[in-house]
């Protein structure tokens, strides 16, 4: 058995002053753990489709009603969300990106870039949707 | 670069590869699985889109084809494997009591597995046309 080396250790975060950084770090992961479950929903409707019209109707029943909508639009825009706010962290592992405005303006682009596809595949989905 | 003038510290040189025993493993199919899933996520979005309004009989036929059913699969070895080790980081992050974490991972590794196959499953399934 080896001694245990105090290694030094981070502040906890409420010794930080929040930053947009900060807090859309834990919006990534908040997203991440939400796209988690929501795969069950994905795997639910795989496995009706596979199953046959009784089990697809019911699929379409709870994706139609308020409650699917909701959680379907909140998967939406998780999934995007965490697709532009990953690709930002492609840049950071990259090496680019750490000064203050390249950061800020990185984390703001994600932000916007997540609720604006979202917007956008819910327009095309209304539109190619509406018709059938 | 670790001879004998190494200038690792101590620290640096971590035991079998570190405390995962898998060294950066983890962190590299992550960002494997994380490039894969940016360059399917157009395609996949598309085929949703696709199925939206249709009934089980249109959903399946569009399901079962080739390319479709090829992309859908990868997306979902690509998103599972991410899925696993993302929640596990989350996992070791907050569970420090080591019986609740090994639980804990157990727990999440069958999720996953349970989640990609049965979805590889329903796919096939589509494919052959049983």
């Amino acid at each position: 058995m080896t001694a245990r080396i105090e290694r030094p250790l981070s502040p906890h975060l409420q010794t930080y002053r929040v930053t947009l950084t900060m807090a859309l770090s834990i919006v990534h992961r908040a997203t991440g753990i939400a796209l988690y479950f929501g795969t069950l929903l994905l795997a639910w409707w795989l496995i009706a489709a596979a199953s046959g019209p009784g089990a697809y109707a019911n699929v379409q029943a709870f994706t139609g009603s308020i409650i699917g909508k909701l959680i379907v639009f909140g998967y939406t825009w998780a999934l995007l969300h965490h697709l532009v706010s990953g690709i930002r962290y492609f840049f950071w592992d990259l090496g680019y990106g750490f000064k203050a405005n390249e950061r800020e303006a990185l984390t703001w682009g994600a932000l916007i870039a997540g609720i604006s596809l979202t917007i956008l595949v819910w327009i095309i989905a209304y539109t190619v949707g509406g018709g059938r | 670069m670790s001879g004998p003038r190494s200038m690792r510290t101590p620290l640096g040189r971590v035991r079998n590869l570190g405390s995962s025993h898998s060294g950066t493993t983890d962190f590299w199919r992550q960002r494997l699985t994380a490039v894969a899933m940016t360059l399917l996520i157009v395609p996949v979005i598309v085929i949703v889109l696709m199925l939206i309004g249709r009934n089980q009989a249109g959903a399946a036929q569009i399901l079962g084809s080739l390319p479709i059913a090829i992309i859908l699969v990868l997306f979902i070895i690509a998103s599972t494997w991410h899925m696993r080790i993302g929640m596990q980081i989350v996992i070791e992050d907050y569970v420090h009591n080591e019986k609740l974490k090994l639980a804990g991972v157990i727990a999440n590794n069958f999720f996953c597995i349970a989640v990609a196959l049965a979805s590889i499953y329903a796919i096939l399934k589509l494919s052959s046309g049983v």
